[in-house]
């Protein structure tokens, strides 16, 4: 109990320290900028614009996409993606990975521990592979970042041409392994009958 | 405004009234969540700002063009792509970064290439997939992300 207290104190201190670190180097990067434009004038208008607009554009949108990766994570347990993803297959099973893969909960390294425990209950190595790299490339907040700053068009072709690649790289590596037949991730799975 | 603002803020208000109703308090939790994150992205988010309006500022878009844009040919957007899988920037900002380029003259495919290898390869967390889910699984997943990305390039350069 007392162990897990002081372990959450690191923690906490590390990451404010992780957070100190980002302050310290926007500021040598603005330090550093305004060196640049103080020697090139000339460049000043066409810098201090662009900054202005981007900031704008990050302000109207990154709030909500903050929030709404926060309601998934509390909403959203481990549990209740293993229940649901189980030992689903075929194309039933490829949604399922990419739809829980796409929820915001999360970092990627989040995600392995979790793929680890999907195989030992039987999961498929496709599905497995579909919803890390779901995780990783289709998250919504991303999507929608993605959609404010290079618009419908490229949005939504990368978002269909990543899933259709995903779904192939996932049965691709499924029969890899397969073919190879070590099955040596994590846990040997269950023979499929 | 533009509606993708409007679309993206109703949408969030509208998981946030739902997730009111359903649980007070869990709601209450992820708003705290999201402010502690907004902090910890806050520093990233400004250097992200300052630097590509530097970038805007300073590389000719005809340099720009030269190494990333439709006359680099398959060896800009090859180190394009391996300049995605090995940087470790938060793939909410590879966004803006990859308009700013595209703007300033890069290429449909470099840009793609970059988005994806930046989110799908990833070798700082490279060591921590093969302790959990095997050298074989992490190796095939990771190198044949790298191919699926530069297939995904191309083809949207194709497309678009």
């Amino acid at each position: 109990m007392n162990m897990r207290a002081t372990q959450k104190t690191e923690e906490k201190k590390k990451m404010r320290r992780d957070i100190v670190k980002g302050y310290v180097i926007f500021a040598i990067v603005l330090v550093i900028a305004i060196i640049l434009l103080l020697v090139f004038p000339d460049k000043q208008e066409a810098a201090t614009t662009t900054a202005w607009n981007y900031f704008l554009e990050m302000v109207f949108i990154l709030p909500a996409v903050i929030v709404i990766m926060g309601l998934f994570s509390m909403f959203v347990s481990k549990e209740q993606v293993v229940k649901y993803m189980g030992k689903t297959s075929g194309i039933k099973g490829i949604l399922l990975a990419i739809f829980f893969g796409a929820l915001p909960t999360g970092p990627l390294y989040v995600a392995f521990p979790l793929a680890l425990t999907l195989l030992k209950k039987g999961a498929k190595v496709s599905n497995i592979v579909i919803f890390l790299s779901a995780w990783a490339c289709i998250k919504i907040p991303q999507e929608l970042v993605e959609l404010q700053f290079l618009g419908l068009k490229f949005m939504t072709a990368r978002l269909i041409l990543t899933i259709i690649f995903v779904a192939l790289m996932g049965i691709f590596i499924e029969r890899l392994i397969e073919w190879t037949d070590n099955k040596r991730i994590g846990v040997s799975q269950e023979v499929e009958k | 405004m533009s509606t993708t603002v409007i679309v993206i803020n109703l949408f969030t208000l509208g998981c946030f009234s739902f997730a009111l109703v359903k649980n007070r308090t869990k709601a209450k939790q992820s708003l705290m969540v999201a402010i502690k994150s907004f902090v910890r992205i806050l520093p990233t988010v400004l250097i992200i700002i300052v630097v590509i309006s530097l970038l805007l500022a300073f590389a000719p878009p005809d340099q720009i063009s030269r190494f990333i844009g439709d006359q680099s040919g398959f060896g800009g957007l090859l180190a394009i792509a391996v300049l995605g899988a090995v940087l470790y920037i938060p793939a909410l900002l590879s966004f803006p970064l990859a308009a700013s380029l595209l703007q300033s003259g890069a290429g449909v495919a470099s840009v793609t290439a970059f988005i994806t290898t930046l989110t799908m390869v990833g070798l700082a967390t490279l060591p921590l997939e093969i302790k959990v889910l095997g050298k074989k699984f992490a190796f095939l997943r990771n190198g044949l992300s790298f191919i699926i990305a530069i297939a995904i390039a191309l083809t949207m350069e194709a497309i678009l």
